[in-house]
């Protein structure tokens, strides 16, 4: 029976990454898919007549360039446009727009608020500052604080010069930036409620924060921190939608060699004697390997497939408590037609961006109450988008997909399970409150697929739902991501790795945790790097 | 004006809070002519003990020592100077709605039906804390590590500390406080705790006097904080209240020969060619000296009484986004008799008496503060000091509570009507605990964050001159040009809670402004 150099547990877009490195080192590698398609949650699902819906992420921005180049996937397929475009609507009747000519939007947020003109260029430049600072660490490997290892010292010593290079006032800036709430963080650059409404948003996508929580800030920065054709902070579409840069990844490991199987659950990885020799999968079937990646999540890693022997008391102690509580939801919705939103004047392009319906500061904290209490949020934050505007091949001529991911949305309902009802009324609630801006927009919609974290654990494998394959708060990052003494890509035994978003720097279709897995399964193999450094050019 | 106009002291001493006493101690024991200017009628600031109803003491703000420094205490002799305990090692019941009371103290903990695995985790947790609060100890006695430009000392301090953290914690308990540092008390004790009460009792003692919720990310911290910066957690209740303490500063530093003015506001700092040199009162009296050293918060001392304008633009701006929101507010009682409380004993009551019943219930307390509201069900730390203390008054008794969330950004402000409504809200919280108390009740008033600000100069009525988070510590406070007690003026320092190492009864700052100038002239 074949034996492979590396077999990799999941098809997401970490997993597939992560193949595609160590095939390009000429190594043997099985990729292990439990549904019939790839991408986990970087997908494009056909699930109404011909549309094609992201079902699950929507957007890319923090897609690793030199990740996109080092794997060639222009020449698999992928390609990402920008989007320009974008609004708030106030519940007065009113919007916010975004604008990418820097005058246009200097006059808009002047319309609303001429006291925060100047303050949201010198948010900008400091969110660009945090940005440049931060993106260095993507494509590293966290050190181990409490290690005497030459290479974990280096790497200490390299963070040290980062923060030493800062300059105290900078590292009061920084320490701010990263510990307070989004809301504290807008409220020292802008007076008007719409202005940090308008921003806030991305501070709580996908956290089990509120905009009121210390740390929401640096989950801002989690949304920003990516660039699209090196423009920093800009989101894009992936033509064909999400699931295409699952395609482009896969087309890559497969160039390079590598073996792909769907429909194949694993069960178990398999240890003897302290050492990883393949997995088992759902059927039954053993396949023989020297060393096994898990692209699950922490939870699923530990308390599922590994076996509590295997991964010991502390381990199983740490992935229990491992913070993974799910807090989205999503909508994705077939339209026969573009809907109007009377609001914006007519024939207006912001459309083509993504928009948000909550318009102050105080409804988004209170978004967030319902769901510390176990409820669905009454009144939510929306991110909607259609892409079909940008990329008309997600949809039939004329028609149209819209994404729309919901903030707060519990992993269970007061205390007890999703029901189908529930499920309905989660996505009902959401679509009236659409409709309360949008008078033809219940009239235009073909087909609706609601998720809510039972779907998106059920079908994508996130536990909890939690897109982030576990929260982002300063406990399950950097050196305690997934947690503290496992935050290299290594597991508890011997030949087993992990290269999901539960390792950093975290969740995003962003591809640096399968890359860093791979940088160091090769180290551990002794064979020359294929993953790339960070090449940031600024 | 006055026949002292003239005199010259080395330093002048804005406010006469227990940091401003402690640091005017200090110098004057080094052989300073040292000036203390307290605008009230009285010295103290906030650590005070005032009157209501009829002659009835009772301390304004805090009410138990538990942070006291110990360097500050010893040096200073307060012992000596008549401070006395009424109460020492104070423990604390958790109350329960049903009467099923949770009972805390150095034995460990008890009643509230809970397991024998949650008492000794509960053991295990808080020694925990403890080798924390031992390893970070050190840091309140110093001035704040400066990083950027070490001095020799800073660079003892920073091994030490480093040293303190890898080795006397071990690799193990190292990572776990890394972990565990930047987290929310809520998750923590959902972690280790099942019994309800218990968690609603330690997430209380998280979040006492900040503005944060017990699922904050930072709560952990400020947990830690009360340990690290006290005894290990012992609670005291000094004799005659808190107004006892800073009279035993107050008699240490006069004896060292400090001059102490009480009636005297200092309307603004005299600024000559960009150094500090003097102050002038509201009633234009002036007094010079070589250090003007401010106990008011960063905040009023930058942007109210030297002015912004002697400041470059971005240190103003640091100043001015310090966070300093007010979210505790006192209601104190004045009793005919002790009330009963459900399945408590008279003896009992000389316990610190938690209501939180859970953690649940603190975080939604908390939710209204975010929104400017007063907490439906407020959370409360009950002292009855009288009981222990036949100072306080001549008959009947007195109850003192920290209530939390008053936020002082009330929305519609703190009328008389909010004020008593809320206090009638306090009251009947109580009640649900000791039915009775209405029958005993003789007067109650409540003093707001808004009331704290107003009388003893506290902005936004925050107990800590700014609060308590990992960007406003050590040497990021007040502001990262101003941490170690000079501010960027030249003759100006702060030796005040907004200072490192920060807020309680502790008398660092003080301490640590004093030493810091006293070696000045040796650097």
């Amino acid at each position: 029976m074949k034996k492979y150099d590396v077999i990799v547990v999941g098809a997401g877009h970490n997993g597939l990454t992560n193949g595609a490195f160590l095939a390009k080192a000429g190594l043997d590698v099985l990729v292990i898919e439990k549904n019939d398609y790839i991408g986990g949650a970087t997908v494009s699902r056909n699930l109404h007549k011909d549309w094609k819906y992201s079902n699950c992420s929507y957007v890319c921005s923090l897609f690793r360039p030199e990740i996109y180049r080092d794997l060639n996937l222009a020449k698999h397929g992928l390609q990402v446009v920008t989007y320009n475009g974008g609004f708030t609507l106030t519940e007065g009747g009113d919007y916010l727009g975004s604008y990418n000519d820097h005058e246009r939007m200097r006059r808009e947020i002047y319309r609303h608020s001429p006291v925060d003109v100047d303050a949201y260029d010198r948010f900008g430049t400091e969110m660009a500052k945090w940005c440049r600072f931060i993106r260095p660490m993507l494509l590293r490997t966290p050190p181990d604080p409490t290690s005497f290892k030459f290479r974990d010292l280096d790497e200490l010593a390299f963070l040290a010069k980062k923060f030493g290079e800062l300059g105290s006032k900078d590292l009061h800036d920084f320490m701010r930036f990263f510990t307070i709430s989004v809301a504290d963080y807008l409220d020292q650059f802008f007076t008007s409620d719409l202005v940090k409404a308008h921003k806030a948003g991305s501070g709580i996508i996908g956290t089990g924060l509120g905009p009121m929580s210390p740390g929401s800030a640096y989950v801002m920065l989690h949304h920003y921190m990516g660039d699209v054709d090196g423009s920093m902070g800009a989101w894009g579409f992936a033509r064909g939608g999400m699931g295409s840069i699952a395609t482009a990844l896969c087309g890559a490991f497969q160039e390079y060699g590598g073996e792909l199987r769907t429909g194949s659950g694993v069960d178990k990885i398999l240890v003897t004697n302290g050492r990883v020799r393949g997995v088992v999968l759902e059927n039954g079937d053993e396949i023989q390997a020297d060393r096994v990646v898990s692209n699950l999540d922490a939870k699923r890693t530990f308390l599922q497939i590994l076996d509590p022997k295997d991964a010991g008391e502390k381990v199983v102690k740490a992935a229990k408590r491992f913070k993974i509580r799910g807090s989205s939801g999503k909508l994705n919705i077939a339209l026969n037609g573009v809907p109007e939103f009377p609001a914006l004047p007519k024939g207006s392009r912001l459309i083509h961006g993504d928009f948000h319906i909550v318009d102050n500061m105080e409804a988004y904290e209170r978004a967030y109450d319902d769901w510390k209490d176990g409820r669905f949020s009454k009144n939510p934050y929306i991110d909607a988008l259609i892409p079909t505007l940008t990329d008309p091949t997600m949809a039939p001529e004329g028609k149209h997909f819209m994404s729309v991911f919901v903030q707060y949305c519990p992993p269970s309902v007061n205390g007890r399970e999703w029901t189908d009802e529930l499920v309905k009324e989660f996505g009902d609630n959401v679509i009236d409150h659409i409709a309360k801006y949008s008078p033809n927009f219940k009239d235009l919609i073909e087909h609706v697929e609601v998720r809510t974290p039972r779907e998106i654990e059920n079908e994508a494998g996130l536990t909890q739902g939690n897109i982030f394959h576990g929260e982002l708060t300063l406990d399950q990052l950097m050196f305690n991501r997934p947690f503290p003494g496992y935050a290299q890509y290594r597991g508890p035994v011997n030949g087993m790795y992990m290269c999901g978003s539960s390792t950093h720097p975290g969740g995003g279709v962003m591809a640096a945790p399968g890359a860093n897995a791979a940088r160091e399964i090769l180290m551990d193999m002794k064979l020359s790097t294929t993953v790339p450094e960070d090449a940031s050019d600024d | 004006m006055t026949d002292m106009s003239n005199t010259t002291y080395d330093s002048i001493i804005i406010g006469g809070g227990h940091n401003g006493l402690v640091c005017a101690a200090y110098l004057a024991k080094a052989g300073k002519r040292v000036l203390v200017l307290e605008a009230r009628g009285e010295i103290g600031g906030a650590a005070n003990t005032m009157t209501f109803c009829d002659g009835r003491k009772v301390s304004p703000c805090a009410h138990y020592l538990n942070q006291l420094n110990s360097t500050v205490r010893r040096d200073l002799n307060l012992t000596s100077h008549g401070l006395k305990m009424a109460g020492s090692d104070i423990s604390t019941i958790a109350l329960n709605p049903e009467g099923d009371h949770l009972f805390l103290n150095d034995q460990g903990a008890s009643g509230a039906g809970i397991s024998a695995n949650d008492a000794a985790n509960y053991g295990r947790f808080m020694k925990l804390m403890q080798q924390y609060s031992t390893m970070l100890g050190f840091l309140v006695d110093l001035p704040p590590i400066d990083i950027f430009n070490p001095d020799w000392d800073d660079k003892v301090a920073a091994l030490k500390l480093g040293w303190n953290v890898r080795f006397g914690l071990g690799a193990e308990k190292m990572s776990e406080f890394l972990r565990m540092v930047g987290m929310n008390i809520y998750d923590v004790l959902d972690d280790e705790f099942d019994n309800p009460t218990l968690k609603g009792a330690l997430a209380f003692d998280a979040v006492l006097g900040t503005h944060t919720g017990p699922r904050s990310p930072g709560s952990v911290l400020t947990f830690l904080y009360r340990m690290v910066a006290g005894t290990d957690g012992a609670v005291e209740l000094p004799e005659g209240g808190m107004g006892a303490v800073t009279s035993a500063m107050a008699k240490a530093a006069a004896g060292f020969g400090a001059t102490i003015k009480t009636g005297a506001r200092v309307a603004s700092v005299i600024v000559e060619n960009c150094v500090a040199t003097g102050v002038v009162l509201d009633n234009g009296a002036t007094y010079s000296a070589t250090h003007i050293i401010s106990n008011a918060d960063p905040k009023t001392t930058v942007m109210d009484i030297v002015g912004p304008r002697h400041f470059e633009a971005d240190f103003v701006k640091r100043v001015d986004n310090i966070r300093m929101r007010g979210n505790a507010a006192k209601l104190h009682i004045a009793l005919k008799s002790l009330p009963r409380f459900t399945n408590l004993s008279a003896e009992q009551l000389r316990s610190r008496l938690l209501i939180a019943p859970t953690h649940d219930d603190v975080e939604r307390a908390f939710n209204h503060a975010k929104y400017g509201e007063a907490s439906a069900n407020p959370m409360m730390e009950i002292s009855i000091p009288s009981i222990d203390d036949e100072t306080l008054c001549d008959e009947g008794h007195v109850l003192s509570a920290i209530v939390q969330y008053a936020p002082y950004t009330l929305k519609g402000g703190w009328t008389e009507a909010a004020k008593d409504n809320f206090r009638d809200a306090c009251i009947d919280r109580i009640a649900r605990y000791a039915p009775d108390i209405r029958d005993h009740i003789e007067a109650a008033e409540l003093v707001t964050p808004a009331d704290l600000e107003q009388r003893y100069g506290m902005r936004g009525g925050n107990w800590h001159h700014g609060e308590l988070t990992l960007d406003q510590m050590l040497m990021l406070r007040p502001a990262p040009e101003a941490s170690r007690y000079a501010l960027p003026l030249d003759g100006l320092y702060l030796c005040g809670a907004g200072a490192h190492p920060g807020g309680g009864v502790m008398g660092a700052a003080g301490k640590n402004a004093a030493k810091t100038i006293l070696s000045e002239g040796r650097s």
